[in-house]
């Protein structure tokens, strides 16, 4: 679950992190597919933001020298 | 030994008229300090023209190795010191070309390129991009919360010349807190630090190199694209690192170099040396902005005190670049001792350097131990598990989102999609920008909040002079002529040839020195006269009668 690990929230973090309890159960099915799917609509509320045209947009960002 | 010290942070921001691709952009970033100074003149109530900057003090040739280089030899974009040279006629017939008969709606006798804030911030056209300064600050906490302002400020900027674009018909214009366009072009976030004058340069650059050219693994910002254009695909740490060419150096347009000579004290010269940082990326995360400032400040202070590393890059250059190119983390780069360590290595070192000080000076103070803390929780976990930290340092939080993207959508590096994140990851809007969707979203870290921000935009840091420039602007806007980082000049009914202040030292006419005389003055006059008495060394006037 590469993506649980990426999009982990700050809170589920502090849970990993900070109440390791020792034989606690492995994470279910059920709270994996939670975070897979808030993963997905972490991305999908992102789609909702990209600028549209990805190619020309990029192309048109041309910046002048600086420091 | 300690974070604190006076610093401050200088971000230029990239610069787009959205629709526009033929758009100049010394007149866009005009736009927007224009806007910008017109917004605080609306608020402050002024009638009269903006404060402008005073340019004396400027000595971008004076090279802090003990020379200076003749301006014939100097790069034209080294000549910081004389106002730009793009007049606002020259703004206004541009426009006009551009946009044709509405242009006559904008106030060109307005044209603003160079401005200072009521929080004592300057604003201004730097060669073709708008940047801020923020004022001077004496803790990394405060380095990040009055740089953040300044996100707050281009964000405000850039919904002024939204709102008003229907009437002017000019061009409407974004701003992205980043440092290239993966065209070859690169634009800087610098730092600034005070030293004492009395630290050799010698010291300094030695001690920094291998510093700065592995910090990135903290406080880089991530990028798509390896080399000046981006074109060999990829991911790497830092936005900065392929742009630089050199060791040590005074250019900060060609040829970079890691460490910047640049001796522009902007305070008494003969105690004072500001170390002029160039090698930064701009920085969204707040962890990773606190970790630029308070471990290049440690890092100062080991330097300082003769107790930092003994440590020599083969090639830091190559270093520099090798560690970026390297998400993975495990690149090591050669010592001149034989030895061969990473990127993180490297930071641990400096990091043990600072401990073991910090054991024999009795301790660290509370925002020394925040920083101490933060840095071994972060190498800790950038060597087992470096995307557990998306949620604070940019280059990670960026990384993990494109991997999402690459995961879901199976994107090459080279897709045009992950490069358009990168960009708008650094959007300064936040319904747009990608880092503050993510701040929105609960899943990045943040040590300010909104108010705090909105609080920095209009007033400085208590502690040095700047609260004395913020606090002018802001009391008596019709009366400030010029400042500049040690002096402001006022012009005075009663006085003629009115009157300049002098500000040699950064942690003088702070709140404490100068509330009692401001909020007894009724006029500027007054204040003026009161210092005068106070402080008769650094009051000049023409006539006080």
């Amino acid at each position: 679950m590469a993506q649980e690990r990426i999009f982990g929230t700050g809170a589920q973090r502090r849970e990993e992190t900070e109440l390791p309890e020792p034989g606690a159960p492995a994470p279910t099915a059920a709270q994996s597919q939670t975070s897979a799917t808030s993963a997905d609509d972490l991305l999908a509320e992102i789609d909702g933001v990209l600028e549209s045209n990805a190619e020309e947009f990029v192309k048109g960002f041309v910046q002048k020298g600086g420091q | 030994m300690s974070v604190r010290r006076v610093m401050g942070a200088e971000t230029e921001y990239g610069v787009l008229a959205t629709g526009n691709a033929h758009a100049n952009a010394t007149v866009l970033s005009t736009q927007v300090v224009t806007t910008y100074a017109a917004l605080v003149r609306r608020r402050l109530g002024a009638s009269r023209a903006t404060a402008g900057w005073d340019y004396h003090g400027e000595t971008p040739l004076q090279d802090a190795r003990g020379f200076a280089v003749p301006r014939e030899q100097a790069d034209p974009s080294q000549l910081t010191d004389v106002a730009p040279v793009l007049t606002a006629e020259e703004v206004a017939a541009e426009a006009l070309r551009e946009t044709g008969p509405h242009a006559e709606s904008m106030d060109w006798r307005q044209v603003v390129m160079n401005t200072v804030l009521p929080n004592g911030a300057r604003l201004y056209v730097d060669h073709s991009h708008p940047e801020y300064s923020s004022p001077e600050v004496t803790t990394p906490r405060d380095a990040v919360l009055w740089d953040a302002a300044g996100d707050r400020v281009a964000l405000d900027a850039v919904r002024a010349i939204a709102a008003s674009a229907p009437a002017t018909g000019l061009d409407v214009v974004n701003l992205y807190k980043n440092n290239t366009d993966n065209k070859s072009v690169s634009y800087g976030a610098h730092e600034n630090y005070l030293v004492p004058r009395s630290v050799p340069f010698d010291a300094l650059a030695a001690g920094l190199l291998p510093f700065f050219a592995s910090r990135q693994v903290v406080c880089g910002a991530g990028r798509v694209g390896l080399g000046d254009r981006g074109q060999r695909p990829g991911f790497q740490i830092s936005q900065r690192a392929d742009f630089f060419e050199r060791e040590v150096g005074l250019e900060t347009t060609v040829h970079r170099p890691i460490v910047n000579t640049r001796d522009e004290p902007h305070a008494e010269r003969t105690r004072h040396r500001r170390l002029h940082v160039i090698i930064g990326d701009a920085n969204l995360s707040h962890t990773s902005n606190l970790l630029k400032f308070g471990t290049t400040s440690l890092v100062l202070g080991l330097i300082e005190a003769g107790t930092a590393p003994d440590l020599a890059l083969v090639d830091p250059v190559a270093a520099l670049q090798a560690i970026s190119h390297d998400p993975g983390l495990t690149t090591t780069v050669p010592l001149r001792d034989g030895r061969e360590l990473t990127g993180v290595q490297l930071q641990r070192l400096y990091l043990e350097a600072a401990r073991a000080h910090e054991q024999t000076t009795g301790g660290p103070d509370p925002e020394t131990r925040e920083v101490l803390e933060l840095w071994a929780e972060v190498l800790d976990a950038l060597e087992t598990d470096p995307l557990s930290l998306a949620d604070r340092l940019d280059w990670v939080a960026k990384h993990a989102l494109l991997l999402g993207y690459r995961e879901r959508d199976g994107l090459a590096w080279a897709d045009p999609r992950l490069t358009l994140i990168d960009l708008q990851y650094a959007d300064v809007r936040p319904e747009k920008g990608l880092y503050h969707r993510l701040v929105a979203a609960g899943r990045m870290r943040t040590l300010f909040g909104a108010e705090d921000l909105e609080r920095a935009v209009g007033q400085p840091p208590a502690d040095t002079r700047a609260w004395l420039r913020g606090r002018l602007v802001t009391r008596f806007p019709d009366d400030v002529l010029t400042a500049n980082w040690d002096s402001v000049s006022l012009t005075l009914p009663g006085v003629r040839r009115g009157a300049r202040i002098a500000m040699p030292e950064p942690l003088e006419l702070t709140r404490e020195d100068v509330d009692p005389l401001l909020s007894a003055a009724p006029d500027a006059e007054h204040l003026v006269r009161a210092l005068a008495a106070a402080r008769p060394a650094l009051v000049h006037t023409g006539s006080l009668g």
